[in-house]
């Protein structure tokens, strides 16, 4: 039983793991020394991936990294030059056919059917799947009204709007419920609106019973999504841990104050000062990204409130924001990126 | 852990009678293809009647000595094979588009036999030979052209082009997966079908042509065909240049099926 999934939330990070071991028998994904050169690029320099059944994992990496060739071969698209790989306990390499049988995959250009209207597209894939005819119209349908296509769905694809096309393209990966979906950068190119269904429908997946792997560019998609996470560079595998853990490993909490009148962050700055880590000292939040009018301290641990909250009462300071943050993993990435590449100057 | 009930998705995947019903369900998607753009059909419809108009009233008189009658009755037979070699060509470019658009991603990470989109593109194609039939046909018995056989002829020299056809897009289907992009497949298969469809007894009678190009003419696998679709629609020998026919297709499914399979899987 999975409660979590049961209850359509997403797996609690380590559950998984404390509830059934990490016999081989529970790694729906399980990639071992994959290595692929395209002349003078090693796209994977000896990749190593393991995925829980029914957790989300976010393989995370700049663009160039090797995420598209790893979803490649684990989706039997690319045999790999060396290395081995499993995928729902087939293996890949010697049983591809099988394999197919239990993936979906949605590539990082939508690979619909342009002349094809919605409704053809989708009852095609069925077709291939071998659904009868009533079959694969009736899939085709359900799919569709799911992903709020029925309307479109006698139209031509080419009449689709970018975000169509990625939801047609989506469906048309899930007509063979498969057990294990392979996203690559399902929502590069999205408006965030968009992103959040997409998500939407990651999580859904999830919640019936699948294995989702994707591949991402986007660190918040990553965080939002992902049980565990995979950082590849330049075709290896640099990290593999829950969101939260690798945060943890770039550095400790950061404290971040927001007064609700701007006017008191001199003071804030102040009180921040005094609660900061050794050796370390509060700044204002003007970083892209974050809205100014905050400032941030390095802290050892949340002890430090306990002084924090009398001090701001007593100096009348009211805040709208307060709390303690993990690193962002725009951070951890960048950390874990500048780390490989100064390994690599030595 | 519980998984979702799931439909059942019948075991038969694989093996012959999947793959005949896959590349069927793929041959209906080139169809559906076809129907949307009927423009993609110049080539096997308009494009033949201009070459016929061209050859039979601008270059028909000086080549037959005024004789146009006559000269259609001998040119319409060869221009519907060359017809047939040129229809071939868009399929291949049709595949490249595909393969660059992703399309293809999608059917090989489905469990289907590899071989199975291909084969159900060549067979839609067999739309465009048989239009190319109906049209040279037709337009020709407009311009004066008479069938002198019988109808029963008349219909294996039909079944007979719509299936050399079949065997010869093979070629374009190859080059296809090999040619980086669609203009290229284009290129190169014009290359390989102008000089094997000029080169033949299409326009010309054999005994016209200098020794060295008579005996390219001899092994150009263009020249039976037209022989023999000559000898089923007006006359002359069928059985010999038939059987030469025969030969070549099985040669040129021999040869350029393992050829595109092998070079459609490479192409990741």
């Amino acid at each position: 039983m999975c409660g979590p999934c049961q209850a359509g939330v997403r797996a609690v990070p380590g559950t998984a793991l404390r509830l059934f071991g990490m016999g081989t028998e529970d790694l729906v994904v399980r990639a071992e020394g994959l290595r692929k050169r395209y002349g003078k690029t090693q796209a994977l320099d000896g990749v190593d991936l393991s995925m829980r059944r029914g957790t989300v994992l976010g393989v995370l990496g700049p663009n160039g990294a090797g995420k598209t060739t790893a979803v490649r071969v684990l989706a039997t698209l690319l045999r790999p030059d060396e290395g081995s790989a499993f995928v729902a306990g087939i293996d890949v390499l010697k049983n591809p056919h099988a394999v197919r049988r239990k993936v979906g995959l949605t590539g990082q250009y939508a690979s619909v059917d342009e002349d094809l209207t919605g409704v053809q597209n989708l009852v095609l894939i069925g077709r291939l799947l071998d659904l009868s005819g009533r079959d694969a119209r009736r899939r085709a349908g359900e799919l569709l009204e799911w992903f709020d296509l029925t309307e479109a769905g006698q139209r031509p694809a080419k009449t689709y709007s970018g975000g169509m096309r990625r939801r047609l393209d989506l469906a048309a990966s899930l007509v063979g419920h498969p057990e294990v979906i392979f996203l690559d950068e399902p929502t590069t190119g999205l408006d965030p609106a968009k992103r959040e269904d997409m998500w939407g429908v990651v999580r859904t997946q999830v919640a019936s019973g699948a294995s989702v792997l994707l591949t991402t560019q986007y660190l918040e998609e990553a965080d939002a999504l992902a049980d565990e996470i995979v950082v590849v560079d330049h075709g290896k595998v640099i990290a593999h841990d829950t969101p939260d853990g690798l945060k943890r490993r770039v550095g400790g909490q950061t404290l971040r104050v927001r007064p609700s009148d701007p006017a008191r962050l001199p003071d804030v700055v102040r009180l921040l000062d005094a609660a900061a880590a050794p050796g370390t000292a509060a700044s204002l939040d003007e970083s892209a990204g974050s809205r100014p009018g905050a400032a941030s301290v390095p802290v050892t641990g949340d002890e430090v409130l306990d002084k924090l909250i009398p001090a701001l009462r007593a100096d009348r300071i009211e805040v709208t924001e307060l709390g303690l943050h993990l690193p962002s993993l725009d951070e951890v990435f960048h950390a874990l990126t500048a780390r490989t590449e100064a390994k690599e100057l030595v | 852990m519980t998984t979702i009930a799931q439909p059942q998705i019948r075991p038969a995947g694989s093996g012959l009678a999947g793959t005949v019903r896959h590349s069927l369900a793929l041959a209906k998607r080139s169809l559906i293809k076809t129907m949307r753009t009927p423009e993609a059909l110049i080539d096997v419809t308009i494009q033949p009647v201009i070459f016929l108009l061209l050859f039979t009233y601008l270059f028909g008189g000086a080549i037959a000595n005024g004789d146009r009658g006559g000269y259609l009755q001998f040119l319409l037979p060869g221009m519907l094979a060359q017809s047939l070699a040129m229809g071939g060509v868009a399929l291949g470019q049709n595949l490249n588009a595909d393969i660059e658009k992703g399309v293809f991603d999608r059917f090989r990470s489905l469990p289907i036999s590899r071989a199975a989109p291909l084969v159900g593109a060549v067979l839609a194609d067999v739309v465009r030979y048989l239009s190319v039939c109906v049209v040279m046909l037709g337009f020709g018995t407009i311009m004066g052209f008479r069938v002198e056989t019988g109808f029963l002829p008349a219909l294996a020299a039909v079944a007979l082009s719509i299936a050399f056809g079949l065997c010869f897009c093979w070629i374009s289907v190859w080059v296809g997966m090999l040619a980086r992009t669609s203009g290229a497949v284009q290129g190169i298969m014009f290359l390989l079908v102008l000089p094997l469809t000029f080169g033949s007894n299409v326009y010309v009678p054999t005994d016209t042509l200098p020794g060295f190009v008579q005996g390219f003419v001899a092994v150009n696998p263009i020249t039976p065909l037209v022989t023999t679709i000559r000898g089923l629609l007006v006359d002359g020998p069928v059985a010999g240049p038939l059987t030469t026919t025969l030969i070549w297709m099985a040669g040129l499914l021999a040869v350029f099926v393992p050829l595109a399979l092998r070079a459609y899987a490479r192409r990741a």
